[in-house]
């Protein structure tokens, strides 16, 4: 069996950032195992622009983003094994794949988590009717257009109206579709606002809002979907139920963490974000593997990604310098009103970097209110916000100095709290 | 009068643009001076990057992703794209690399945005 001190699961930007953490921290003996034929991994068919804002201050597409880290591992010399499915990992950190040559087995000293997300399927949403040839999750679509060539059809409804949506209804559009409507069950929509005047305003295409496809027609292709108003509790309308005919239905309805290999290894996962239960090291419940990028919790900006992947190799690396378990303090990181979860959900102020950003994202969209963070029942620090939704995840910065007037702090929480007077 | 929406946050103001007698156009409905620049950008001269594909041989996939080099005006999009419908690119392609020079006269290049080694390479 071959052993390695750092095995990273997918090449994807969590991945590529991650090995690069880990070899600054001086790990040199590293393997990528990645899936696809190249590195880069949803990068590569996200040929859109508005990548790296964050990362490098400037506006780049996917597959650009996606190079600045391929070419930085290539010239770290981190060796990557391509087209190699991981298989099954073990809680002692054993790693079964298999690629074109046959059958690995590596035995690791930690394991670095970076399998990325899945789309939800229509199986996920009971939609009644046939079951016809031509519905597709949006990512799908883009695959086929952006990397294989083929256009999925010609008259498209989306529904859905997350950013993979949005950005496949301009593309559709862009090589010929006529994309008839974008139907979103929400009230609001999870994608960016630029989105939404870049890929449908400026096509005329129309946003359904507190929409929902009820019914698929199609015996052997999809003719059309019924769509029905909904009301505040997302029910449909009677009698709201028009028809759009239709030869492609895009679903754009949702992220999950892809953790099949996370629970072979006996990872704990959170039941709001589908990710690993991790503390702030971003180390799981099973000692020595650690998680980060989409398989962790879904990002909306891959700049996000990189930068947390990027802590999750330096940690690992450190864990593998120094792997005798310190006297560990767990303190609970909770979300409180307003707030659906926190990522880490565990902290120790003593083995705390300087600072420790935590992500949240709100449960609603909240205007003019407060960030709030309490130390047990002590408010420490609050900041304005205009506006917070669902769709922008948020952070907090916890300093170590924080805690020196709060040594026996046994528990933190992030709220959003409606200003109550202006 | 024009309505627009704010692209510059998520808070995306609804801007209104009237002119009044004088013909001086009049924003309304931001909350910073952002949306100004971005109403009067929109009004007198929208630009896009236009990103989208063409035909690549030689190469682990058939697709190629391209871009213009800087933002075209809205109103050419449309012949830019019909300007790519037709070309092929032969493997390898460094990101970068010009696939059309000046587009549509609009004074941008497409160049690509993915470096493509030639299948011949990779079975080296």
């Amino acid at each position: 069996m071959q052993t390695v001190d750092l095995a990273i699961i997918g090449g994807g930007p969590a991945g590529m950032a991650a090995a690069i953490g880990a070899h600054e921290q001086g790990i040199e003996d590293i393997v990528i195992l990645e899936r696809e034929n190249a590195l880069g991994g949803i990068l590569n068919q996200c040929i859109h622009n508005g990548f790296g804002l964050h990362a490098f201050k400037e506006e780049l597409t996917g597959p650009e983003y996606a190079e600045r880290y391929i070419r930085k591992v290539t010239e770290l010399g981190i060796p990557v094994k391509l087209g190699t499915m991981v298989l099954d990992i073990t809680p002692d950190k054993e790693i079964t794949a298999v690629n074109p040559k046959g059958m690995l087995h590596i035995r690791a000293k930690a394991i670095i988590l970076a399998m990325g997300c899945r789309e939800r399927p229509r199986g996920a949403l009971n939609i009644p009717g046939t079951r016809p040839v031509g519905i597709y999750t949006a990512g799908t679509a883009q695959k086929f257009v952006n990397l294989n060539g083929y256009l999925p059809g010609r008259e498209v409804v989306i529904l859905g109206s997350g950013d993979i949506g949005l950005i496949m209804a301009r593309r559709m559009t862009l090589e010929g579709a006529e994309v008839k409507a974008v139907v979103e069950l929400m009230p609001y929509s999870t994608g960016l606002k630029r989105n939404i005047v870049q890929c449908l305003d400026d096509y005329d295409i129309p946003l359904l809002l507190s929409h929902t496809v009820t019914e698929i027609i199609g015996r052997h292709r999809i003719e059309g979907v019924k769509v029905s108003a909904v009301d505040e509790n997302q029910m449909p309308v009677p009698g709201s139920e028009q028809f759009i005919s239709c030869d492609t239905l895009l679903l754009s309805v949702g992220l999950l963490p892809e953790n099949e290999l996370s629970m072979a290894a006996d990872v704990s996962l959170s039941p709001v974000t589908g990710g690993a239960v991790v503390n702030e090291r971003l180390e799981t419940t099973t000692p020595g593997i650690f998680a980060c990028g989409n398989v962790l919790h879904v990002h909306d900006l891959v700049d996000f990604v990189s930068e947390e992947s990027m802590l999750a190799g330096r940690n690992a690396a450190r864990y593998l310098q120094n792997p005798e378990p310190a006297s560990r303090r767990e303190i609970p990181i909770r979300s409180g009103q307003g707030v659906r979860y926190t990522v880490p959900s565990f902290m120790d102020p003593d083995t705390m970097d300087e600072v420790l950003t935590i992500r949240f994202r709100v449960n609603n969209v909240y205007r003019n209110c407060y960030i709030c963070l309490y130390f047990d029942a002590d408010r420490v620090y609050r900041r304005k916000a205009r506006i917070l939704t669902p769709g922008e995840m948020e952070s907090v910065v916890l300093k170590k100095e924080m805690f020196t007037e709060h040594k026996g702090v046994s528990s933190i929480t992030i709220t959003a709290e409606e200003a109550t007077n202006a | 009068m024009k309505t627009l929406t704010c692209i510059n946050c998520p808070i995306g103001c609804l801007l209104t643009v009237s002119v009044d007698e004088h013909e001086n156009q009049c924003i309304k409905g931001n909350l910073c001076k952002r949306g100004i620049v971005y109403a009067k950008a929109e009004l007198t001269n929208p630009t896009r990057t236009v990103t989208s594909t063409v035909r690549l041989r030689n190469a682990a996939v058939s697709q190629l992703p391209v871009k213009t080099s800087s933002p075209i005006p809205k109103g050419t999009m449309r012949a830019c794209m019909l300007a790519l419908k037709y070309i092929e690119v032969s493997a390898p392609v460094a990101a970068g690399d010009v696939i059309i020079e000046n587009v549509c006269g609009t004074d941008t290049d497409i160049i690509a945005t993915r470096s493509m080694p030639a299948i011949t390479d990779l079975h080296a």
